[in-house]
């Protein structure tokens, strides 16, 4: 079905209170930026999964998906009514093989990602 | 300060710390140079001041603050800055449009967005038409200019009347003022600025890009009747009215833009336009050309400028190369942050712009070789009732069986919308199974007339 979009002057995509923006597991050809409200990241099984983060707007999320050919690694949720604008990988990949600094601060995050990663393995170990 | 290097001991001219540079023009084009050299300098931990002179006050509602376009900001676009963490807030997007209504004297036709989101953004550069009464959204141009000016850039608002060359560094006034001397030279001027004869004063090679008039007028319906009457959808003509090369209506919050490209508008042309049967059906019953809210007739580049860089001075947007007829916002960031990129990493002179700005601005120009091309296959499709039913029936069919694939609709979607380079869309014109439906629909189209007039 259609989902609804937001009424005026809005860009992107809008998710109601619980709504799936995508699963882990499924195929990723495109990445988000959160424009307005929420997101929990969850991962895990069927039956049981785990909230791993709640991203905030301005984040790009599901980034992964544009340099590996991987399905997606987490359940996007929205928290409360959220808007998010998708980038395409196709498109994007191309622009930024014209303009290498485009993928600056997806790279940036990614950067941060795994140094909180890092952190949590500490912690986890210590 | 001195752009030469003076730990290298060479002179090559580049950007060193408490260098200066002026931005001349707070459009787009001035706007993303100031925010990416800004930015590029912070990564290549360099301190450098800029100055953006800009005479307009976009918060001004119409002449004053308003850089006259359609106000369309592409897909591409609206990706790519979100990208690189700029978001277009709700404040200054109008309207989100999500499908583009193509009407022709044959029928009219509505091509859905390829994604179910909607990802092209409506706005108004300045801050509305002359007589808005409640502004409720702000100037696009104002939100990228304030972009800048978070990031470190200062504005100064005057006209740059005098531009010279001081030992070899640019030097420029605004009236009254005086001359004031810096690193680099950033000329974001546009099209329809006198400051252009000042640059071709300098003497090294600059022409200006070759222009044609265009027409824009500004209608007030209120935002319960765009919604009904317009929705968020552009309305995109292709009449048999000779001269008209691409007409649209875009609806905004209270207000639809119209906007007219072609050869030498005229009165006759616009009034040909706005009193056809198409554009009665599209508009609100009542609708009548007059009364207006505001009207001009900005020029757009038709061909890039020649020599738009040297030692020190370098163009961007459209006094530089801009794209054909489509996504001149877009082809400004390009723009911008490639000659930010190449001062801020590779250098100043005239040699580091050929060698790494020159591409970029070639690759837009020559992909606008092909856009004529294209637009010239619109014209012959627009001068033939067959051609246009043939088109019609195409996309009709795309978009009402799901499952089939979206060939002619790709196509003209991003014709309309800019999104994709005149090169792709011209490609995809090529695939087999497009001209095979095609020739097809021609056929089918072609035989009634024949049969009507034996
Ligand atoms: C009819 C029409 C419709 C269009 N529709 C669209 C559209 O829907 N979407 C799209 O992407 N593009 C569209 N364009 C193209 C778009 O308007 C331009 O590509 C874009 O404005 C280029 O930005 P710029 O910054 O290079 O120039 P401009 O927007 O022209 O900005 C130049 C700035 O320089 C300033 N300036 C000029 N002289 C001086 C001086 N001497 N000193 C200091 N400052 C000075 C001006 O005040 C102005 O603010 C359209 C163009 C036309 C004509």
């Amino acid at each position: 079905m259609k989902k609804k979009s937001i009424e005026k002057g809005a860009l992107g995509k809008v998710y109601q209170d619980g709504e799936i923006i995508t699963r882990q597991g499924d195929v990723g050809e495109v990445m988000y930026v959160i424009q307005q409200g929420k997101v929990d990241v969850l991962m895990g099984t069927n039956d049981h999964e785990t909230l791993l983060r709640v991203a905030e707007e301005g984040e790009f999320l599901g980034e992964m998906a544009i340099f590996d050919h991987d399905v997606r690694s987490a359940t996007l949720r929205a928290q409360g009514e959220v808007k998010v604008l998708t980038i395409d990988k196709k498109n994007f990949l191309k622009r930024i093989h014209e303009d290498p600094s485009l993928a600056f601060r997806i790279v940036q995050t990614m950067s941060k990602r795994v140094r909180e990663l890092g952190d949590e393995v500490a912690r986890l170990k210590g | 300060m001195a752009a030469s290097n003076p730990q290298s001991g060479q002179d090559k001219l580049e950007l060193v710390d408490g260098s200066k540079v002026a931005v001349i023009g707070g459009g787009p084009a001035g706007s993303f140079a100031s925010y990416f050299l800004l930015e590029m300098a912070e990564r290549a931990d360099l301190d450098i001041e800029i100055e953006i002179y800009e005479p307009r006050d976009f918060s001004c509602v119409a002449p004053g603050g308003c850089n006259m376009c359609g106000g369309i900001i592409s897909e591409t676009l609206v990706q790519n800055l979100a990208a690189e963490g700029i978001n277009l807030p709700d404040t200054v997007v109008q309207r989100g449009i999500e499908s583009y209504v193509l009407h022709m004297d044959v029928g009219t036709v509505r091509i859905e967005t390829p994604v179910d989101e909607k990802r092209i953004a409506a706005v108004y550069r300045g801050a509305g038409p002359r007589d808005i009464q409640v502004r409720k959204w702000g100037s696009f141009d104002h939100h990228l200019e304030e972009l800048a000016v978070a990031r470190g850039a200062k504005v100064t608002r005057g006209r740059v009347t005098q531009i010279s060359m001081d030992d070899g560094r640019p030097s420029i006034s605004v009236k009254g003022g005086e001359p004031k001397t810096y690193d680099l030279l950033v000329a974001a001027v546009g099209v329809n600025s006198p400051a252009l004869k000042l640059f071709k004063d300098l003497d090294f090679g600059y022409e200006p890009p070759q222009t044609t008039k265009t027409f824009i007028r500004e209608y007030f319906l209120g935002e319960e009747v765009i919604a009904k009457e317009l929705g968020d959808s552009m309305h995109v003509f292709l009449l048999n009215i000779p001269r008209l090369e691409f007409a649209a209506i875009i609806p905004k919050g209270d207000y639809a833009s119209v906007c007219l490209l072609g050869e030498a508008i005229d009165k006759e042309l616009v009034d040909a336009f706005l009193n056809s049967d198409e554009v009665k059906e599209c508009m609100p019953d009542d609708w009548e050309p007059e009364p207006r809210s505001c009207q001009c007739s900005p020029k757009i580049a038709v061909k890039g400028a020649i020599q738009p860089y040297g030692d020190r001075i370098v163009f961007v947007g459209d006094c530089g190369v801009t794209r054909l007829f489509k996504d001149g916002i877009g082809a400004a960031y390009r723009t911008a942050k490639a000659c930010a990129t190449t001062a801020v990493f590779e250098g100043i002179s005239e040699e580091d712009f050929r060698s790494h700005y020159w591409p970029v601005l070639r690759s837009i120009s020559r992909d606008n070789a092909i856009g004529k091309v294209t637009f010239s296959a619109t014209k012959v499709i627009q001068m033939l009732p067959f051609a246009r039913r043939a088109m019609l029936r195409m996309t009709q069919k795309e978009q009402s069986i799901p499952e089939r694939h979206k060939d002619i609709s790709q196509v003209l979607w991003d014709m309309f919308t800019g999104s994709a380079p005149y090169k792709d869309i011209f490609t995809r014109t090529l695939h087999p199974r497009f001209l095979g439906r095609l020739c097809w629909e021609l056929l089918a189209s072609a035989a009634p007339v024949r049969r009507s007039h034996p």
